[in-house]
């Protein structure tokens, strides 16, 4: 199941610089930071106007999403999934609680938080790699034995 | 206008997951992966992002506020407490397992592929619950 992937320095420095300049508009604009977990997890709470960009937001990203995935020569863009059902499903649920206990994910703390110099993101964005690395390799070389 | 401001935000958020293949589960795992095939793309995508929101964010949090809302909606930035770092552990665990954070596992709904539709309901299931008990807890530490 393990997929080998190139380093793509260009197009991820572009992507990056995308997603940068979305919180910039969004923080300039209208004053939010461009967390996902917090858009879309408060979304089910969230009502009027507060609803509204939320949602606007979400739509937005699914129309970015799917037009490069659906515009771009076949390839250009792969999702190649890396767990099954049972495992995605897990991760879906922890993802969840995480974000929500530790206030933010790779967007809210990574970018957003990490760009106004917060001690609390700066922390959390460790704390998650560190884990995370540390979760890849148990699946992959202790349990999965490698490849 | 603010509707319009999260549009545009969104569409350029998920372009940027989209032309950055931080969508595709294998990449990201393949950067947590340091001991194996390491590919480093994830690194450059938020140093990317950063790159920009740094300077960005030091000039619009200088202005007395947004242009289309009356104040900024900022987080706290201060107090490390137990609940950011175990927040933080959990939420690397779940995305270490799958290889998707909440951003590509949303925009990766566009594929229609049902493993991210469950992936993205527990998600937000788990998301839920949690602020439940938390708001259960912060009631009752209030009586």
């Amino acid at each position: 199941m393990m997929v080998a992937t190139e380093f793509t320095p260009v197009s991820a420095l572009l992507g990056g610089a995308m997603i940068g300049l979305s919180a910039l508009l969004l923080l300039a604009g209208s004053g939010r930071i461009a967390g996902i977990s917090g858009i879309v997890g408060n979304m089910l709470t969230a009502r009027g106007a507060d609803l509204s960009w939320r949602m606007a937001f979400t739509i937005g990203l699914l129309g970015g999403a799917a037009a490069w995935l659906y515009l771009t020569p076949p390839g250009t863009l792969e999702l190649n999934l890396q767990a099954g059902l049972p495992l995605m499903l897990l991760a879906g649920f922890v993802v969840g609680v995480g974000t929500r206990l530790g206030r933010g994910c790779t967007s809210g703390h990574g970018v957003c938080g990490i760009g106004r110099v917060s001690p609390r993101s700066i922390t959390a964005t460790m704390v998650f790699m560190l884990t995370a690395g540390i979760t890849v390799y148990v699946t992959r070389h202790l349990i999965g034995g490698g490849a | 206008m603010n509707i319009v401001v999260a549009l545009i935000a969104g569409l350029l958020f998920g372009l940027g997951l989209a032309v950055s293949q931080m969508m595709d589960p294998a990449k990201v795992l393949n950067f947590l992966d340091v001991a194996g095939a390491w590919d480093p793309s994830l690194m450059l995508v938020m140093g990317g992002a950063v790159a920009v929101t740094m300077p960005g964010f030091y000039v619009i949090l200088k202005q007395p506020h947004p242009l289309f809302s009356p104040r900024f909606f900022l987080p706290y930035v201060g107090h490390i407490d137990p609940a950011l770092l175990g927040g933080a552990a959990l939420f690397g665990i779940g995305w270490g397992l799958a290889g998707l954070c909440p951003g590509p596992a949303l925009a990766g709904l566009v594929s229609g592929n049902g493993d991210i539709v469950g992936f993205v309901l527990m998600m937000l299931l788990g998301y839920r619950i949690t602020g439940y008990l938390e708001e259960r807890r912060a009631a009752r530490a209030t009586l």
